[in-house]
């Protein structure tokens, strides 16, 4: 216990020690109501924009950096570095944008339509992270300096919906400095854009130390209004507790990633306030259908192909207790694996059946598993909110219909390859969708493995005419005929059962009072955005 | 040689380690607390008011209930509280105690048997046997044993196939800990077997022709085995916080299958919203458990040293 609490004690101490490090050697600045000091739970990855396509990484790009279009805090797109965007007249296959006028980089050369076409085939290339976004684009062109053409295999009507997370660097700089293509991450690359930036956003990078702290200052020659804040001091801090306390001491002005059993704490205390809104993101668990053995069963043959086993284990779900005990009622539990955000949703998806566990019970045992069976669920511990206890929740009300499941819990990085290398028969996992489209969801957890597709489909799920439906709504330019094929799929994977979905998370940032920063559904926040009372 | 080890075996059961005993509180008290806890832990089963680890039997809405408060949704009260799951705190402290001491004794026994097998060879071999050996333990006790324990673990886990993993982890454990922790015991037996070596009596039994083998393990180890014994409850000690650490850092035993360490993980997070019973009595119990079993090898120590009695 001795050896516990020092650890843990030392390590929180050097943490708090630090953060209060930081506020002492800046007291000066943070005495001005402009500058804010934002911590989160970790730090961005790279500042290459193309290299890694996650959340925290994008966040702190996209106030160095812009996209052609933006995504407001309503899920609608808004003009960005693009003013005007539109399919061609006389071609459905070609994408044309607008740029914006009068739009400069940091270092003062102005955006042109060649930069933009650079920064797309940049996203496009080999290395990057982004290129599973544009795999439709064939060509980029620059007919004049205020326009660019982006050429699709076919007609692909929502493309600009991709857009929203890819950068736009300046062709010059990245020449100049041997940046022109993407990091390679997973190689341990580095290149000059990893730690120094020359975007065309409302801040400006001033100082870059990975993981200990990020400074960034107001752009005076931004295109767009003046924000509020003039300068952002960026820290991650890990721990959760650690991360609340510097909020509590006042060390920090804004915690984005608020643990929910710490909320109804921050809510109460004076001077602080916490801002609530859903975010485009659901929690689900998944199983595999499709193959003939499963890895870890105690039975031979795989049970969850069994649709009257994977009927049981909705029934013996209890969703509101879940949201009740282990979110404390931060969460929307629902019955489809995807927000309200996204195109294809319904309220009729959305819903639920109460848990019946004695009509699971009779199921499991039509189903030939009356002595129940045994599997290994695998769950990560630091992804999304309360991962682990979500599963562990799970375990215990799958117990109830004989389903032993073998809890295996561990880090993002172990749990997710073990999705995508197929080494799971049961998973949790988080699903977002930038694109605010059904089509995302299918591309990557439904259409069967093969191409550029179902490169997240651990549910190994296979169905030729529900193939054929997502294939057919990528070049559909009839939308309201494309709706009518997003619904047949879905009511197809309800059916069917593909997904054992839980809630969508709700997003919660702490904040001082008199400082308004409202939540963003992709958990995106621009401190551009802040405003002060 | 049935009288030397008789002899040997009356040496360590000698009235005077037991008159020590006797006359010495803590040690009274220490022994106490270690014999209640692991009696308490072997009962468990029978003791404990619920099964923590049979996940039907738990009970979600339970969640979170405050030591003597019934729940605000099932009315149900629970001595200690209950955890995020709805796991009875005492139950599972009591489950929990179990796996600390079932992994630490085995640790200690694995580590012991390693380490005494190598420092026989390396004391009673010398030369570059010893060397070898020794040099192995030098660069082995230059790493912190916690980080030796998590690369094994590491390892280890990669080795063994998927399906096997998660019933094989609690064994996992035992081996990780029990190679962190077999230098200790490798160079006390090494050290004493050099002197022990060179004593009459082994010089004798090698004249009459005993084999190497036979005169390491009836006359020399025999006589080694005091200071080994002092070490071993010390690493007990040491094992079960070890395991304590592993499970907090959350690469130890399935989380449904709480330690105290995993409860003290689970608690930690609970600790600013002010559910303070999920930290603390798993935490009490792991001190007591962990300080007793010092002060019983402080005093073993004391009482097997000559020159302190």
């Amino acid at each position: 216990m001795t050896a516990i609490s020092f650890r843990t004690g030392l390590g929180g101490a050097l943490r708090m020690a630090s953060v209060s490090a930081l506020a002492l050697g800046l007291g000066l600045a943070a005495a001005s109501a402009e500058t804010i000091r934002w911590a989160r739970v970790g730090d961005a990855l790279t500042l290459d924009p193309h290299s890694q396509n996650e959340g925290p990484t994008h966040t702190l790009a996209h106030h160095i950096y812009e996209t052609l279009v933006g995504r407001a805090t309503d899920g609608s797109l808004t003009p960005r570095l693009a003013v005007e965007w539109g399919i061609h007249p006389d071609d459905s296959t070609v994408w044309v944008f607008t740029l914006r006028d009068g739009v400069t980089f940091h270092d003062g050369t102005a955006l042109t339509a060649d930069d933009v076409v650079f920064s797309l085939n940049r996203a496009r290339g080999e290395t990057s992270d982004m290129k599973g976004l544009h795999a439709g684009v064939v060509e980029v062109t620059a007919p004049d300096d205020m326009t660019v053409h982006i050429k699709t295999e076919g007609p692909a009507p929502l493309y600009v919906q991709n857009l929203t997370n890819t950068f736009i660097m300046s062709r010059a700089w990245a020449e100049a400095n041997d940046a022109l293509t993407a990091q390679d991450f997973a190689a341990g690359e580095e290149n000059f854009a990893v730690r120094n930036a020359n975007g065309t956003g409302p801040y400006t990078l001033v100082e870059r130390d990975p993981e200990v702290r990020t400074v960034l200052e107001v752009f005076d020659g931004h295109w767009g209004d003046a924000p509020e804040v003039t300068e952002i001091i960026y820290t991650p801090i890990a721990e959760a507790a650690t991360r609340v306390a510097a909020l509590l001491s006042g060390e920090v002005d804004i915690v984005q990633d608020v643990p929910v059993q710490d909320i109804q704490r921050l809510e109460q205390t004076d001077g602080i306030k916490v801002e609530f809104g859903p975010e485009n993101r659901t929690i689900f668990f998944a199983y595999d259908m499709g193959s003939e053995d499963l890895l870890t069963a105690s039975v031979d043959g795989n049970p969850f192909a069994n649709p009257m086993v994977r009927e049981a284990m909705h029934l013996a779900t209890d969703r509101d207790a879940i949201q009740q005990v282990v979110m404390r009622g931060q969460s929307l539990p629902t019955g489809v694996t995807m927000p309200p955000f996204v195109n294809g949703w319904t309220e009729e998806l959305d819903a639920y059946a109460a848990p019946d566990i004695a009509r699971a019970q009779e199921l499991m045992a039509e189903a030939g598993y009356a002595d129940g069976f045994s599997v290994d669920l695998h769950t990560p511990n630091d992804r999304y909110l309360n991962d682990e206890a979500i599963s562990q929740a799970l375990v215990g009300m799958l117990a109830r219909i004989g389903i032993d499941a073998n809890l295996v819990s561990q880090t993002r990085s172990m749990h997710f390859p073990l999705i995508q290398n197929r080494e799971t028969d049961f998973y949790l996992l988080g699903w977002g969708v930038p694109t605010f489209d059904s089509q995302y969801v299918f591309d990557f957890l439904v259409h069967s493995t093969e191409g550029a597709r179902g490169g997240w489909n651990g549910s190994r799920y296979s169905n030729a005419e529900v193939d054929a439906l997502v294939q057919a709504m990528a070049t559909e330019t009839d939308l309201e005929a494309r709706d009518a094929m997003i619904a047949e799929v879905w009511a197809q994977l309800q059916e069917d059962r593909v997904f054992l979905p839980i809630h969508n998370q709700t997003l919660a940032y702490a904040m001082r009072d008199g400082i308004n920063l409202p939540v963003h559904p992709e958990n995106q926040p621009s401190m551009a955005d802040v405003t002060f009372d | 040689m049935t009288s030397d080890t008789q002899s040997s075996l009356a040496r360590f059961w000698d009235s005077d380690i037991m008159w020590s005993f006797r006359h010495s509180p803590v040690a009274i008290v220490a022994g106490l607390v270690v014999a209640l806890i692991a009696l308490a832990a072997l009962f468990a089963p029978w003791i404990a008011p619920t099964n923590p680890y049979d996940p039907a039997a738990l009970n979600l809405m339970d969640g979170f209930t405050p030591p003597m408060e019934p729940n605000a949704f099932t009315g149900n009260s629970y001595i200690l509280g209950t955890d995020n799951q709805g796991r009875d705190v005492l139950s599972t402290i009591l489950y929990g105690t179990r796996i600390s001491l079932f992994v630490g004794l085995s640790a200690v026994l694995f580590a012991m048997v390693l380490g005494i097998t190598l420092g026989l060879i390396a004391g009673y071999r010398g030369g570059w046997v010893d060397g070898l050996l020794m040099r192995i333990a030098d660069v082995q006790l230059s790493f912190p044993s916690i980080l030796i324990a998590l690369l094994i673990f590491g390892v280890a886990r990669g080795l063994i196939p998927p399906a096997y993993r998660e019933t094989m982890a609690i064994w996992v454990l035992i081996v990780a800990i029990g190679l962190s922790d077999w230098v200790q015991f490798a160079r006390v037996v090494r050290g004493a077997t050099m002197v022990e070596k060179s004593k009459e009596y082994v010089q004798a039994a090698r004249v009459v022709g005993a084999h190497p083998v036979k005169i390491l393990i009836k006359h020399i180890l025999p006589n080694v085995m005091g200071p080994v014994l002092v070490i071993g409850t010390i690493g007990l000690a040491l094992a079960i916080i070890a395991e304590a650490t592993l499970s907090f850092l959350g690469v130890g035993v399935p989380p449904t299958q709480p330690s105290l360490g995993t409860l003290i993980r689970i608690g930690q997070q609970y600790l600013f919203s002010g559910e303070w019973w999920i930290l603390l009595f798993p935490s009490i119990a792991l001190l007591a458990l962990a300080l007793s079993v010092n002060l019983l090898g402080d005093w073993l120590r004391d009482a097997l040293n000559p020159r302190l009695r």
